[in-house]
């Protein structure tokens, strides 16, 4: 974790941290285990000799490079938190909704819209298509009572999407999935305490997808607020019943658990700075802000956890981001739907109608 | 204007000295004595600052026991007003400083009713100033009129909110609108511009009155007319409050310590709060007259107008009174016209028997 400044982004480690199968192929089961051999064949490869087994990781590992990786990453916040600039920031490219209109100046949306924006990035031959969704106008009202109805209905249609796919008779190869894998909440660096805007939002969202709170702008905070503030928003959130990612119940042995706590527990919500000028500080390049008294640099681990962040989404969390989507929530919302209509895959009804996504609300959605 | 009795001048040197001059003395001397009163209102969302701000405007420590409720508990809170008074004495000068704080506002999910409470509040005290104005005994009115509200606007923003344009237009004719932009550290020079003439443009657009500092007088001298001037093109304010003291190249000053650097609380450079400072005070007094003259004194006409239509019994009073009065005078002039009829035709019998001028008035 310690390759601060170099490029390396570092998804191209992904299939050596699960050594499942390409995730679109798969029919819903339980996570299968890894494929390690149960007894240590050392004692008795010099008897039979070597067969092989293990090389099964290596061929894994160039499908899944030559199929490519999607990623799909959900923006949510108040406008001017810095959503789009932390995006760019991750990624190392211009990849969000503001790239692609280079007028700053855009005024805010009456309503919530839903905007997604598609890149291929490619890094040491691995190929990754991120669609980042942004949700301009989200919180910027004066009535801002269930703004985030539009958000949940996109994310159920993403479902939707995948379980029409599935249920097919004549079933794609390689089902597209557009679901939402991450969803990054912004939560405005007050120093005070959450918002009623922001507890509504992660209640009802934390139940369909995997939730990540960050702390933007935190070049707010002094380093006593931060860490005040950081406590009193996890007290927060836990005494209303949010899970947020990683979810307590998802994980799955000891290992994952220590690690997970120590995440949940010390450095979530992940108070960051993003930034995407470079200046020049003790003779290196970073990218950082300047300003009359100092410059702040977004990967210093000192400054700010923007490093800490992306090492979780994208170098060690990535794919697991993705199971949990298909295996947990997907599911949940797939065997809601199916509860529905009776046990029937939707698209057969009692009278053969197409019954309608869960749920059904009144909201524009752009795209 | 008499040379005979030279003890009485002042400065018997100057021939022709009355001693007038001394006025705004006694005035200055007076008013020092009598103490100067001022009503502040702060309205922002939570978190912005505005208490910090308070306190390192006014070296004081306006909260000293505060609660920051969660966010649970803000789903349930309306905005409420809290008036805090203080008095704060330098070299003499007293100051009777009301700061007006609006917690809540802004917090809600739905914030349609964010403002009523405020306005409310205003118009109350412009309701009470009215009544004890017009009322029999005028010696101790006491002023709790609002005289400036500063709105806080988030940085983290692109410009104004909904929020703040709709509360702007509501209040602006009630009261001086001082709009400051908050926890101006997180900008870095360059988008402190941008948002700054963002502001300005919206502001514009809408049609929101602000408060505009006067033009220096061409009477003043030339640092008080480039101050006004710096003053004025720095509108608005962006600040950075603190109370907290830091040791900063060698000497302790009052800021907010960062792992990058020290953001200096009193240094133009980093920040807009000595202008905000120098503003506020030595505007104070054109705050004040602004809301007599302006804002109280529409609030004062709309109110009487409204007043012909409103309550029955006043009415007929005032009805009443205003009648009898008419006849009155209708009375007098009537006896003054006789009189002067009277003598006229004493003069004229005086002269003689001209009696050219015989028109009766």
């Amino acid at each position: 974790m310690s390759k601060a400044h170099s490029s390396h982004l570092g998804f191209s480690g992904l299939p050596e941290t699960r050594t499942d199968a390409a995730m679109s192929e798969l029919v819903p089961e339980p996570r299968p285990k890894p494929a390690v051999p149960m007894k240590p064949v050392s004692i008795n490869s010099n008897l039979l000799g070597y067969i092989g087994i293990d090389t099964i990781i290596e061929q894994m590992r160039k499908k899944t490079m030559k199929t490519g990786f999607d990623f799909n990453i959900m923006v949510v916040g108040q406008s001017g938190l810095g959503k789009s600039t932390l995006v760019n920031t991750l990624f190392k490219s211009q990849v969000s909704r503001k790239a692609s209109s280079w007028n700053r100046e855009e005024k805010i949306p009456k309503t919530v819209e839903i905007k997604a924006i598609g890149h291929v990035i490619e890094e040491g031959g691995v190929k990754m298509k991120l669609t980042v969704i942004d949700t301009p106008g989200f919180g910027d009202q004066i009535n801002n009572e269930n703004c985030w109805e539009p958000i949940e209905k996109y994310i159920n249609e993403q479902y939707e999407k995948f379980l029409k796919e599935e249920v097919n008779i004549a079933r794609k190869k390689r089902i597209p999935d557009t679901r939402v894998h991450c969803c990054l909440y912004f939560i405005s660096p007050t120093g005070h305490s959450l918002r009623p805007l922001d507890l509504e939002f992660m209640k009802h969202l934390s139940k369909v997808v995997n939730i990540i709170p960050v702390i933007a702008k935190a070049d707010t905070m002094t380093l006593e607020e931060k860490s005040e503030f950081k406590q009193r928003v996890r007290k927060e959130l836990e005494v209303n019943g949010i899970e947020f990612y990683p979810q307590k119940e998802f994980d799955e042995d000891l290992e994952d658990k220590t690690e997970n706590d120590k995440i949940r527990q010390e450095s979530m919500p992940f108070a960051v700075v993003g930034s995407d000028k470079e200046y020049q500080v003790n003779g290196k390049r970073v990218l950082g802000r300047k300003t009359p008294w100092g410059i702040i640099e977004v990967e210093n681990l000192n400054h700010c956890e923007f490093a800490l962040l992306r090492d979780f989404v994208i170098r060690t969390h990535l794919q697991d981001l993705k199971e949990v989507t298909h295996n947990i929530h997907y599911e949940t919302y797939r065997a809601k739907r199916l509860n529905d209509n009776g046990g029937l895959p939707p698209g057969e009804g009692l009278l053969g109608t197409v019954l309608p996504p869960v749920p059904a609300t009144p909201c524009p959605t752009a795209e | 204007m008499s040379k005979q009795q030279p003890a009485q001048f002042i400065n018997p040197e100057t021939p022709g000295y009355v001693g007038f001059a001394n006025l705004p003395n006694q005035v200055h001397r007076k008013s020092v004595k009598k103490g100067f009163e001022f009503t502040l209102m702060v309205v922002g969302e939570s978190g912005l600052g505005k208490s910090t701000l308070i306190n390192s405007l006014f070296l004081t420590d306006l909260y000293p026991e505060r609660i920051i409720p969660g966010a649970a508990e803000k789903i349930e809170r309306t905005v409420q007003i809290e008036a805090s008074t203080v008095e704060i004495e330098e070299r003499g000068v007293k100051l009777r400083l009301t700061v007006v704080d609006t917690p809540g506002y802004g917090d809600a999910i739905n914030c349609r009713d964010c403002f009523k409470t405020i306005i409310s509040y205003i118009d109350e005290q412009f309701e009470r100033y009215l009544h004890d104005e017009s009322g029999l005994n005028r010696r101790h009115i006491i002023d709790n009129r609002v005289h400036c509200c500063f709105y806080f606007i988030s940085p983290f923003g692109h410009g104004l909110k909904p929020l703040d344009v709709a509360f702007m237009k509501a209040i602006h004719n009630k009261v001086n609108i001082v709009p400051v932009i908050a926890k101006a550290d997180t900008l870095t020079l360059k988008e402190r511009e941008r948002l700054k003439k963002r502001i300005l443009d919206e502001i514009e657009e809408h049609n929101i009155k602000i408060y505009h500092l006067p033009d220096a007088e061409s009477d003043e001298d030339e640092d008080f007319k480039e101050q006004t001037r710096l003053l004025k093109a720095s509108i608005p304010f962006s600040v950075v409050g603190s109370n907290q003291l830091i040791e900063a190249k060698g000497k302790k000053v009052r800021g907010r310590l960062y792992p990058w650097g020290v953001v200096e609380v009193e240094n133009p450079e980093h920040n807009d709060f000595l202008k905000l400072r120098t503003m506020l005070i030595t505007h104070m007094q054109d705050l004040q007259e602004v809301t007599q003259d302006l804002h109280y004194e529409n609030f004062r006409s709309e109110r009487l107008k409204r007043g012909g239509r409103k309550v029955e019994n006043e009415d007929m009073n005032k009805d009443q009174i205003l009648l009898e009065k008419e006849a009155e005078l209708r009375r007098m002039q009537e006896m003054i016209a006789r009189m002067q009829a009277q003598m006229q035709m004493q003069m004229q019998g005086g002269d003689g028997d001209s009696g050219v001028h015989g028109h009766h008035v």
